[in-house]
């Protein structure tokens, strides 16, 4: 970052504010935009749908996520398109025909009062855990950028969300969103410019010889967190849940657009979702060649925790596992280049041989890389809380990309987190008065006023939650997997009560209230095993087939041994 | 109303369509990673 990083950097944040609050002046527009109206286009629907899920945690996170472990992760979206196709089938037509806002809304007029909280209670604590995950992504941008520490930078912008939201500042900045996505694309494609020009002529096979770009695994083994049959299965009832009961997605799609409109612009989605997180993943195995190559490799990314122990008391320590790295690093890219100079030799013994050996050299490198973590852990144990992986496009953009561009993109990328951030303290504030407050307190339903200032009590209290759950709890997860696995365990069960809801006409509120509470308990319980027997523990897209399964039989039963009462209005 | 999308009369063609990109998409993607294995 130079001067004239921060002069774009200051001038885009003020950009937005300003711009914002112009277009707001008029707050009838404002309504208009926010819940869109009649005349929304398919297109403006579909970029509106990958804008929301698709946050900065995709682009700062994955990238890293394929740096370490590969472009696997691509699986988990195989479920995405069939979901859609459903989505659009049979949940689009039945919330329309309803004339419902919100998801748990349906689930009020289809069951009973209860159901409707239980639904509304899982989306609460699902998306309250959830917050405290996303909290991260605008906090490593600045810890990266100010080099404060990540605890600091965690309050810190956890309160700017909190103030943000509460003050109706979201609403301005959302109304960029179109233009933050367009420079957010820009960014990447930039950065993937700049990374090939600066790469070997061999970099995919050197990626592919270094097990980077295996895509699809067809093993049939539920221990491997991504192959594809986790993705095609558990993926589709992850990606189902999502697209279709999620309160954030379904807003997006039945606010009032025509209903050919919404169904183009899921379509849309589904047709481009898995190749644009190709092109991300891609990205991050390519990063992994280049710091192949890179001289100034360092040792950990999270470099802001890194030099302040070199700064400290353990100075010498760190020194000592810096110098061990370089030496380690100049023969892996030694053994590397012999590999590819005879990979298209006719010796396949000897292609074999440097194979061997470019493998042993990445082994060795990375068993220091691990030590050098775990020193640093028990040095600094706050830099435990993120994974080092999640550092590293940060770092590739901080050093790589030109100047000016550094800032545009910080900037773009700081403004749509937080706006996500205010997003989603949003929908907790309102679905905690909406559908919990007002169920405790009837007597305030036409109390508007009260109504609102409630909400705004209830969004800074996620929003203290979110940074609370951030400080204390960490996850020994990569960001966006993070998130996955969250959903992964509170979802099922929802999708299980709107599946029973739209297939199962006989089932009532009583049965299919405890056997969405059952079959939580299910997958919580196959989630907790998982952790205390790892070697046995299955992929957590499993979970979402579990859950749903488990909540469907489980109301079948139940309705059956409650008999027939209560049947469905 | 119809889909309105050239080539394609009912929703059942677009939906068709999609899954079968989808499919193209898997195969792409699994000689990819035999390719690069």
């Amino acid at each position: 970052m130079n001067v004239v990083d921060w002069i774009v950097l200051l001038g885009t944040m003020l950009g937005i504010a300003a711009y914002g609050t112009w277009r707001t002046r008029h707050t009838d527009n404002l309504n208009t935009y926010l819940k869109g109206n009649k005349s929304t286009k398919w297109g403006t629907i579909g970029l509106s749908v990958m804008a929301t899920q698709a946050s900065t945690i995709t682009y700062l996170s994955l990238p890293g996520q394929a740096y370490e472990n590969g472009i696997a992760f691509i699986q988990n979206y195989f479920g995405l398109p069939l979901a859609l196709i459903v989505v659009c089938a049979v949940f689009l037509p039945i919330y329309r025909r309803l004339g419902v806002y919100t998801a748990y809304e349906y689930l009020g007029k289809r069951f009973d009062r209860k159901t409707r909280l239980l639904g509304a209670t899982l989306f609460l604590v699902q998306r309250g855990i959830q917050a405290g995950i996303t909290i991260y992504a605008p906090s490593i941008i600045l810890a990266s950028v100010l080099g404060w520490s990540l605890n600091l930078t965690i309050i810190f912008t956890g309160l700017l969300a909190i103030i943000y939201t509460v003050t109706g500042g979201s609403a301005a900045v959302n109304l960029t969103q179109k233009w933050q996505m367009a420079v957010i694309f820009g960014g990447m494609i930039t950065a993937f410019v700049v990374l090939l020009a600066k790469l070997p002529p061999d970099a995919t096979y050197i990626a592919g010889a270094m097990g980077k770009l295996q895509a699809v695994s067809y093993t049939p083994d539920p221990r491997v967190r991504y192959t594809f049959w986790s993705g095609v299965i558990g993926g589709f009832f992850l990606s189902l849940s999502y697209f279709g009961t999620d309160q954030s997605q379904v807003q997006r799609y039945i606010g009032g657009a025509a209903l050919r409109e919404g169904r183009l612009g899921l379509m849309f989605n589904a047709v481009f979702k898995i190749p644009m997180q190709f092109c991300i993943v891609m990205l991050g195995a390519l990063l992994f060649v280049f710091y192949q190559f890179d001289p100034a490799t360092p040792v950990i990314f999270n470099q802001t925790e890194w030099r302040r122990q070199i700064d400290g008391p353990q100075g010498a320590t760190f020194k000592a596992l810096e110098e061990k790295h370089a030496a380690l690093h100049a023969d892996k890219q030694e053994k590397i280049q012999r590999w590819a100079a005879v990979r298209g030799a006719a010796d396949p013994a000897a292609e074999m041989a440097a194979r061997t050996a470019m493998l042993q050299a990445h082994k060795a490198s990375d068993a220091l890389r691990k030590e050098a973590r775990d020193t640093l852990y028990a040095a600094a144990p706050e830099a435990k809380k993120t994974r080092d992986s999640d550092y590293v496009f940060i770092t590739f953009i901080l050093t790589q990309l030109p100047h000016g561009a550094i800032g545009l993109l910080l900037a773009v990328m700081f403004a749509s987190a937080l706006s996500s951030k205010a997003g989603e303290l949003n929908a907790l504030g309102t679905t905690s008065t909406i559908d919990l407050w007002r169920h405790f307190r009837p007597v305030a339903v036409h109390d508007e006023p009260r109504n609102v200032r409630n909400a705004k009590w209830f969004t800074a209290a996620w929003g203290l939650f979110a940074i609370c759950f951030a400080l204390f709890v960490s996850f020994a997860e990569n960001l966006i997997e993070a998130l996955n696995i969250v959903a992964s365990i509170f979802y099922p069960a929802l999708l299980g009560v709107f599946v029973v809801a739209f297939f199962l006409k006989r089932v009532g509120g009583s049965a299919v209230f405890w056997a969405a509470i059952a079959a939580q308990g299910v997958v919580l319980v196959i989630f907790a095993l998982g952790k205390l027997y790892p070697d046995r523990e299955i992929g957590y897209l499993w979970l979402n087939l579990i859950g749903c399964a488990a909540c469907v039989a489980f109301s079948l039963v139940l309705q059956a041994a409650i008999g027939k009462q209560e049947v469905a209005r | 109303e119809p889909p309105g999308v050239p080539g394609f009369r009912s929703w059942r063609g677009v939906y068709w369509f999609v899954f079968l990109f989808f499919v193209l998409v898997v195969i792409a993607l699994t000689i990819f990673s035999r390719v690069h294995a």
